[in-house]
């Protein structure tokens, strides 16, 4: 339902027009930032809030608004309206149907081959998995979301739940990882299942705001099951993964010892490496498999019209549980991983930013494209890093961006969707033309 | 007895908060259809601002309590409007048309701005202010000693509550522009067909949810004498689970539902284990939302195909 909108009606044009946008833009900035930034509070030692002005950064705030909107109005007039072109050109479609078949390629080599180019830097080494195991937690959430189409705001708690069980079964028991890699994702499924049922008749928003309670509740029951998990204190003392039952390290039954080859500390983070790089692919696998299933199917025509779905007889409760409990089997995967390459987990680490963060990658990568998803999540851990001084203008800087990507491609970067059935030949649409259902 | 007694004054005192800040949640989900997701960050926002000016109107050497209360609550709802206005023009307009998880997304964006945004430019610590009202009235002393306190900040903040409410019922139902907005919530092209601006509508829409809750950052601040920039996230879930509960997009409903996510917390901790009782807030959501999607005073969703 579109109702018309009075201010998109009439650009402004001139000068004055522009100068007098600007002016406003700048007097609401001014009243905006007037008290948060022009004056600075803080308690003092005795406990007694003493405050300072601080009318420059004020007044460069407040000049950069008004150069800024001039900069956008200009712009604005320049490139002319937007949503002009909806159907991918045919041109522009070979291109990147071109990029797309050599892309994907090119970038496995490449990741296969960086503990070869980057062996001596650590930094880049460690930077790599990370990036990989949030490319896996994408790839994986990108099942409920992108294949699915269910908002899901808690993906973190079964990320939580699988680096638990790890954590908890190793330190306990002495299980080894091999064992408890299973077990993880099998309890992580379990607990996507448990979430599905009740949500199975909610839709859209209803769908996010109760995943991500779920999501606070098992962060809370962490911190607060103090005898079990340990508390705000944690897990920690969780063993290293081993080679299959060789430990990697300087031992003398150490895979270097038996290898007749030196030890370097470097060989558990290239095995590392590899580790998340052969779970990562699993998920992409298996995500690439199942959508030629007919579940998979199932989950993308539940993604575009629910009710579609039903009249079509497809069941929709299994449905939405495979997929809750595939994505949240995924997510107790990296869980895993991640307790094992830590070596120490805390609650601090399974917060709601962190499901924001990995919904973000999925939605910049354009919902249910691999590859988006994987490149988005190396552009947004890259991003991070990049401002890694500066912790609280990172989340700044993060919440900027994902409010810019919903107004200026709000289908994420590589925003087409390719068909899984096709007749003679695959024609891939701009996402702009599917019409989302409820979910 | 005494002590339950206690508790349910506590209680109706924190349930009023959270009415304030679910009557801007229940509006903008009734008119456009979105949870705001970052209408607890204006809470938050709401709050920091009553602090900055109490300090300066302090510092000027104000000590009419009464003027500063006044004066502080007109700059903090004004300026807490704007950034609601704001909010809505930057992050929403644009995408009033757009796929539908795009303005939950951007809602999620917004709030980690107006988060982090106040840590950067008033830093993390939380911030205290000494109490301005205090004394009270002593309800009733049981023979063990146990004292039923009403102090008379509770009661400005219930009072200040029904006042708004009034004011806020007045002009939904007698004024122009809630006509505007209840039209604008059946059916936003009739209304606009029929010559309503619709988009001036919802922008006034979250101009008085925002207003609304910087009255509640406001309490919340001479309640519990401190803001820090954290406070909005779990604030805001709960008074969004009290939308819910009342009914989303039932203004009566949501001030009810304020109260009984206040009561079920103060009883909650007072009977049971504090430590749990944000657990305990976030399973009635849930269990809400399963069992009563349409709350205690919602109209059933009629699906559309």
């Amino acid at each position: 339902m579109t109702a018309p909108s009075t201010n998109t009606a009439k650009p402004a044009t001139g000068i004055p027009a522009l100068l007098k946008t600007a002016f406003i833009n700048a007097l609401i900035a001014l009243v905006l930032f007037s008290l948060m930034i022009g004056i600075r509070t803080e308690a003092g030692s005795s406990g007694q809030l003493t405050y300072w002005t601080r009318f420059g950064d004020l007044a460069s705030i407040v000049a950069a608004v008004f150069g800024g909107s001039i900069v956008i109005e200009l712009l604005r007039q320049w490139i002319g309206p937007t949503g002009a072109e909806k159907l991918v050109p045919p041109a522009v479609q070979s291109g990147i149907s071109f990029i797309g078949r050599y892309l994907a390629p090119a970038l496995l080599i490449f990741t296969l081959l960086v503990p070869v180019i980057f062996y001596n830097q650590r930094y880049i080494l460690d930077l790599a998995i990370l990036v990989l195991t949030y490319v896996m937690l994408g790839w994986g959430l990108n099942v409920v979301v992108g294949l699915a189409g269910l908002l899901d705001l808690g993906y973190v708690a079964f990320y939580a739940v699988g680096a638990y069980s790890y954590g908890l079964l190793a330190t306990n028991f002495g299980w080894s990882f091999w064992i408890c890699l299973p077990l993880a994702g099998i309890l992580a499924a379990f607990w996507g299942v448990l979430l599905g049922f009740p949500v199975l008749r909610l839709r859209g928003d209803y769908l996010a705001i109760v995943t991500l309670a779920f999501g606070e509740i098992i962060r809370l029951v962490i911190i607060n099951w103090q005898d079990l998990t340990g508390g705000p204190n944690g897990v920690s003392g969780i063993p290293r993964p081993t080679f299959f039952g060789i430990p990697l390290d300087n031992s003398d039954d150490g895979l270097a010892a038996r290898l007749g080859i030196e030890y370097s500390p470097t060989h558990r983070i290239v095995f590392l490496f590899y580790l998340i790089l052969a779970l990562a692919l699993l998920t992409n696998w298996a995500t690439i498999r199942l959508r030629r299933l007919p579940i998979g199917r199932a989950w993308e025509a539940l993604r575009e019209d629910e009710v579609a779905c039903r009249a079509l007889g497809i069941n929709t409760t299994t449905t939405k549980l495979t997929a809750f409990a595939t994505g949240a089997m995924f997510g107790g995967f990296a869980g895993a991983f991640f307790a094992t390459r830590q070596g120490f987990i805390s609650p601090e680490s399974f917060t709601f930013q962190e499901s924001a963060l990995v919904l973000a990658i999925v939605v910049l990568g354009g919902m249910g494209s691999q590859l988006g998803v994987a490149l988005s999540a190396l552009a947004m851990i890259g991003g991070f890093e990049l401002f890694r001084g500066l912790e609280g203008y990172r989340m700044l800087v993060f919440g900027m961006a994902m409010v810019l990507i919903m107004i200026w491609r709000p289908r994420g970067l590589i925003g087409h969707r390719a068909p899984t059935v096709y007749l003679t030949k695959a024609k891939a649409i701009s996402s702009d033309l599917v019409k989302e259902g409820h979910g | 007895m005494d002590y339950f007694a206690q508790q349910l004054i506590n209680g109706l005192v924190l349930g009023s908060i959270y009415g304030l800040i679910a009557i801007g949640y229940t509006m903008v989900y009734g008119i456009v259809g979105m949870i705001n997701f970052a209408h607890g960050d204006v809470f938050m926002i709401g709050g920091f601002i009553a602090l900055i000016t109490f300090l300066i109107l302090i510092s000027f050497g104000l000590t009419t309590i009464p003027l500063i209360l006044l004066v502080v609550l007109l700059v903090s709802m004004a300026i807490t409007a704007l950034y609601g206005w704001t909010i809505e023009r930057i992050a929403y307009r644009p995408l009033r048309h757009s796929f539908r998880l795009a303005p939950m997304l951007s809602a999620i964006g917004m709030s980690f701005v107006l988060t982090n945004y106040s840590q950067v430019a008033q830093g993390a610590r939380v911030k205290p202010i000494p109490p301005f009202i205090t004394g009270g009235y002593t309800l009733h002393e049981s023979t063990d000693g146990f004292v039923i306190q009403l102090s008379n900040i509770q009661i400005m903040v219930v009072v200040t509550t029904i006042v708004l409410l009034a004011i806020f019922t007045w002009l939904v139902s007698r004024t122009r522009l809630g006509r505007d907005m209840r039209a604008c919530e059946q059916d936003q092209t009739m209304a606009a067909l029929l010559g309503v601006d619709v988009d001036r509508t919802i922008s006034m829409t979250f101009v008085i949810g925002a207003a609304l809750a910087a009255v509640a950052g406001l309490m919340y601040l001479l309640y519990y004498g401190l803001v820090d920039f954290f406070m909005g996230f779990v604030a805001g879930i709960k008074a969004f689970t009290a939308a819910v509960l009342g009914g989303i997009g039932s203004l009566p409903g949501a001030m009810l539902g304020g109260l009984a996510i206040g009561l079920i917390e103060t009883f909650w901790s007072a009977y049971f284990s504090v430590e749990y009782k944000d657990v305990a807030a976030f399973s009635i959501l849930i269990v809400v939302l399963i069992f009563m999607p349409t709350g205690l005073l919602g109209r059933p969703e009629v699906e559309k195909v």
